[in-house]
């Protein structure tokens, strides 16, 4: 599986979980599924995000340290739009933000070394 | 009169036993190693400038002679990356007959895992193997002598299934190959290897099954004491005394293991509820642990931060 397609799926599995703990919190249990699907969108966005980079810089560290940083910017904006709670969403924002960045490393193809078709090799 | 020592003895057996290649395209290079059929040399191939492997009997013998001449033309029609290539075929100038095949560079698998290896790749290694003899079996041959003497491993990881002296034809569908006729009672074979039916001298029934037995063993053998249940549970089945308990060919033995590398439930093995979580939960670990590190970690927020 290429790194992008990794990003998305665990950006978007880490985003469902990642929405469905908003449960813990009594006073956003009325508005549980729009958090989810917000929440959901979100890990899909810096999924994509996450393992672009990724594929173009293979570094796991650098991949870390932007799958943080895309998801703490993201969550950041979630948070702006309720303007509270900004630790609450930023804090697990950036949690599924590197471990999104982890997998697209460990578990995503990088890009192909095969030479062209007709490249004249042998 | 002068007494000649051991190794003096032995270097003259040596070069009454090097091959005369006089009027040949070969010039001797080395010895590769011996069989019991005869000895591999190292050889120059002065026309073609690149080394080859010349296999020659040691000594004249019309019996031994016929089954030499014989691998050479199975070797001939297994044109298989896993099996090595036969290059020419005849007689040296002092009557003994020989044959040329590829110089593989590399380890005898024996010796390869005599070293460290990991698992998986032991089982990659054998999966070639399980590959070329399956190829075999696909053209009409058995090779009745797989061990793991008998594997070359280049220096890239390649495999190559060599001496298929034993080897039996079963069927010719191109009518090239004489048939060559094994006593009923004849026992062909290595101890620890061949299978019952080899060691009981029922030479003139055996089928694929019988490969399978002996790759049963080579999987037992490269897998090492301590191999996890599954993996024992296959070379069990493979190595059953009575062939109809044995896997049916080597393709149905080779995507067991495969299924085995890849995670999955084995037939040869009955698990537990138990112990089939315990396979899923290490075939997915990496997912299990990011799911497990988001929960640990979103635990610990609420924990600080009680939202």
């Amino acid at each position: 599986m290429n790194r992008i397609a990794v990003g998305v799926l665990v950006g978007g599995v880490l985003g469902i979980l990642d929405g469905l703990t908003a449960w813990f919190t009594p006073e956003a249990r009325p508005e549980i599924i729009g958090i989810v699907i917000g929440s959901t969108v979100k890990g899909l966005v810096a999924g994509a995000i996450i393992g672009l980079f990724a594929r173009k810089v293979t570094s796991l560290g650098w991949t870390l340290a932007f799958g943080t940083f895309v998801g703490a910017l993201l969550a950041f904006a979630v948070a702006h739009i309720g303007g509270k709670y900004y630790l609450e969403i930023m804090l697990p924002g950036s949690l599924v933000g590197l471990l999104t960045g982890y997998a697209t490393i460990r578990y995503g193809r990088g890009a192909s070394m095969h030479p062209a078709p007709g490249s004249g090799a042998h | 009169m002068t007494r000649l020592d051991d190794e003096a003895v032995s270097r003259l057996r040596a070069a009454v036993r090097e091959p005369d290649l006089s009027q040949t395209k070969y010039r001797l290079a080395g010895v590769a190693g011996t069989g019991g059929m005869g000895t591999v040399y190292v050889v120059e191939d002065t026309e073609l400038k690149r080394r080859v492997a010349l296999k020659v009997l040691d000594v004249p013998d019309a019996g031994i002679e016929a089954r030499l001449r014989r691998e050479a033309q199975v070797l001939a029609r297994l044109e298989h990356p896993g099996i090595v290539p036969v290059h020419d075929a005849g007689a040296l100038p002092d009557g003994r007959a020989f044959y040329t095949m590829k110089w593989v560079q590399g380890d005898r698998l024996d010796r390869r895992l005599s070293r460290p290896v990991p698992l998986a790749e032991r089982l990659r290694l054998f999966l070639r193997i399980a590959e070329a003899v399956a190829f075999a079996h696909a053209r009409g041959v058995l090779h009745r002598d797989l061990k793991p003497e008998n594997v070359m491993v280049g220096a890239f990881g390649e495999v190559l299934v060599l001496d298929w002296g034993l080897a039996k034809v079963l069927a010719d569908t191109g009518g090239l190959l004489p048939a060559r006729r094994t006593g009923e009672s004849a026992v062909l074979g290595t101890p620890g290897f061949m299978s019952p039916e080899q060691s009981g001298g029922e030479s003139a029934t055996v089928d694929a099954r019988t490969d399978v037995y002996s790759l049963g063993a080579m999987l037992h053998w490269m897998a090492g004491g301590n191999s996890p249940r599954p993996l024992q549970a296959i070379s069990r089945k493979a190595m059953a005394a009575r062939r109809e308990d044995r896997y049916p060919d080597v393709l149905s033995l080779a995507a067991e293991v495969t299924r085995f590398l890849d995670g999955e439930a084995v037939s040869a093995d009955a698990e537990s509820v138990l112990r089939r979580l315990a396979r899923v939960a290490k075939r997915h670990r990496v997912a299990l642990g990011i799911v497990l590190a988001y929960l640990a970690g979103r635990a610990l927020i609420l924990l600080f931060t009680g939202r």
